[in-house]
């Protein structure tokens, strides 16, 4: 099935017989399907005004949490999004702040 | 025809690896096994094999390196000893629960500390719950077989576990002995190329090895790890019937010398097995009392039924081990058996003894002693305690 995700097949009502040999996973990019945001112990906030698209913050994050189309940042990936704030610290116009919690 | 020839333990598996060839070495040197990324290291710069050597900065890096090799498809190894497997003991883990068939070369020599170079199990058994198939030798020879058959056994599709190929540090490592080896061709054929079925540079695989695996999943693994090393059983016995139709030297999970009639009899691991066989020779030869030994092959998986089995014709039984444990009761072999001979209601006496620590030697006449012992035992059903200890200087008639 094209839409079947990992956990469709192994998840935690699956006997150890399920359990892949090694728990090897063949698939890739699985990491998008679990939502590891609720890590988050605090939050970044992008205001849209004071951004000027310079795109620092993109490259530095490690999780790959702000989104880019057609040359522009977009909203953060709140799914992904750990919290660690070097986006905050990067950002040259303070169109980055950090919120505490979730 | 079999090639005769005499090399040392050492030289013996270093020219098994030539004729396996196998695709990846990291390898860090440490005694008493650094002859053999020596000789390998010579093999290749001499072109006689291709093996990829990486040169690494400890063990640590050479298990890491071993298990990347191989989760990317490739047939990988490794050799150490002692503290060198002692810094590689997170990957051994890893090497084990990712389900990789590893192969590798451990000269058993005594952990620190004290700081000691010479043979006893301490490093092999203290890895013993990390989930590696350990085969064990008495000889050059045998460590040799040992060798070659480790392959087919980590890589059958039932198993996928690495193998711990382990000798008994100099006194095989560096004793040349005479030794038959098999025809390149037909090492190479016994082996097979290999093929693996899941690999992470297959560009038509998407894969991850090593996930992260929370308390919702890692006890049905480690259930499933088990399976593997339960059908292990049959795939070494297996390996070790095809190994006997090439070279006519049968191999199972353990030899029984002398055991038909046995009335007393040691189990034991590794070269000293040979000293207690001598031991045999002269006391039946002279006494024609009926003793017998039982040496380990394959301590894991653990041949426990078949342990039982073996002994329970014998009325006392000596267990010996070349490492501590620390339980301050028994050392591992003795604890292992012990469980076993408990399972089958046995009522076999058992004693438990420490011998060979650090190196120390062990004589014939030290077994004439066990065998002794062993009938006194066998007659007052007296056991002095759950240990004792062979050589040993001490103030005290008895250590239990």
């Amino acid at each position: 099935m094209a839409n079947e995700k990992i956990y469709d097949r192994i998840n935690e009502q699956s006997p150890w017989q399920d359990i892949t040999e090694g728990n090897k996973i063949f698939e890739a990019a699985t990491s998008r399907d679990f939502c590891t945001g609720e890590w988050r112990t605090a939050t970044p906030v992008w205001d849209a005004d004071k951004c000027k698209q310079c795109l620092l913050c993109t490259p530095v994050c490690p999780d790959s949490s702000i989104p880019v189309t057609a040359g522009k940042r977009e909203s953060f990936d709140y799914d992904h999004c750990k919290g660690c704030g070097i986006c905050a610290k990067v950002c040259p116009f303070g169109a980055i702040g950090m919120r505490e919690g979730k | 025809m079999a090639i005769r020839e005499r090399l040392s333990g050492n030289e013996a598996v270093a020219y098994a690896i030539k004729q396996v060839n196998p695709d990846v070495m990291p390898a860090f040197p440490i005694t008493p096994s650094t002859e053999i990324p020596q000789y390998v290291a010579n093999y290749i710069a001499n072109g006689e094999i291709d093996t990829e050597f990486i040169h690494v900065e400890s063990e640590h890096s050479a298990m890491s390196a071993t298990i990347g090799a191989s989760a990317a498809g490739a047939r990988a190894i490794t050799a150490t000893s002692s503290c060198g497997m002692a810094l590689m003991w997170e990957e051994l883990y890893v090497a084990a629960s990712n389900r990789l068939p590893i192969v590798l070369a451990l000269v058993n020599r005594a952990l620190s500390g004290p700081i000691n170079i010479n043979a006893d199990h301490s490093d092999s058994m203290g890895a013993r719950d990390s989930g590696w198939i350990q085969i064990y030798a008495e000889s050059n020879q045998e460590v040799y077989d040992n060798f070659i058959q480790a392959f087919p056994i980590a890589e059958d599709k039932r198993v996928h576990l690495p193998v711990m190929v382990c000798q008994d540090g100099f006194i095989t490592s560096h004793g040349v002995e005479n030794i038959l080896l098999v025809e390149d061709d037909r090492v190479k054929s016994f082996v097979g190329e290999y093929e693996p079925e899941h690999y992470l540079l297959n560009p038509e695989e998407k894969m991850a090895v090593g996930p992260y695996a929370v308390s919702n999943y890692y006890m049905e693994t480690k259930r499933a790890q088990r399976q593997a090393m339960i059908q292990a059983r049959a795939v070494i016995l297996e390996t070790a019937a095809r190994f006997e139709e090439m070279t006519g030297r049968k191999y199972g999970f353990f030899e029984e010398y002398q055991m038909e009639d046995a009335e007393y009899a040691v189990v034991i691991i590794g070269s000293a097995a040979g000293t207690c066989k001598a031991a045999i020779n002269e006391i039946r030869n002279t006494t024609g009392k009926k003793v017998g030994l039982i040496k380990i092959r394959v301590f894991r998986p653990f041949p426990e039924e078949e342990i039982a089995r073996a002994l329970s014709g014998v009325k006392a039984a000596a267990i010996m081990d070349r490492s501590e444990m620390f339980s301050a009761t028994s050392g591992p072999l003795g604890a292992e058996v012990r469980a076993a001979l408990y399972q089958a209601r046995s009522e076999v006496e058992v004693v438990n003894y420490f011998y060979g620590l650090g190196g120390r030697d062990i004589t014939v006449s030290d077994f004439k002693v066990v065998y002794e012992n062993l009938e006194t035992i066998a007659r007052t059903h007296v056991v002095t305690g759950m240990y004792e200890y062979i050589g040993l200087r001490s103030e005290q008639s008895e250590e239990v």
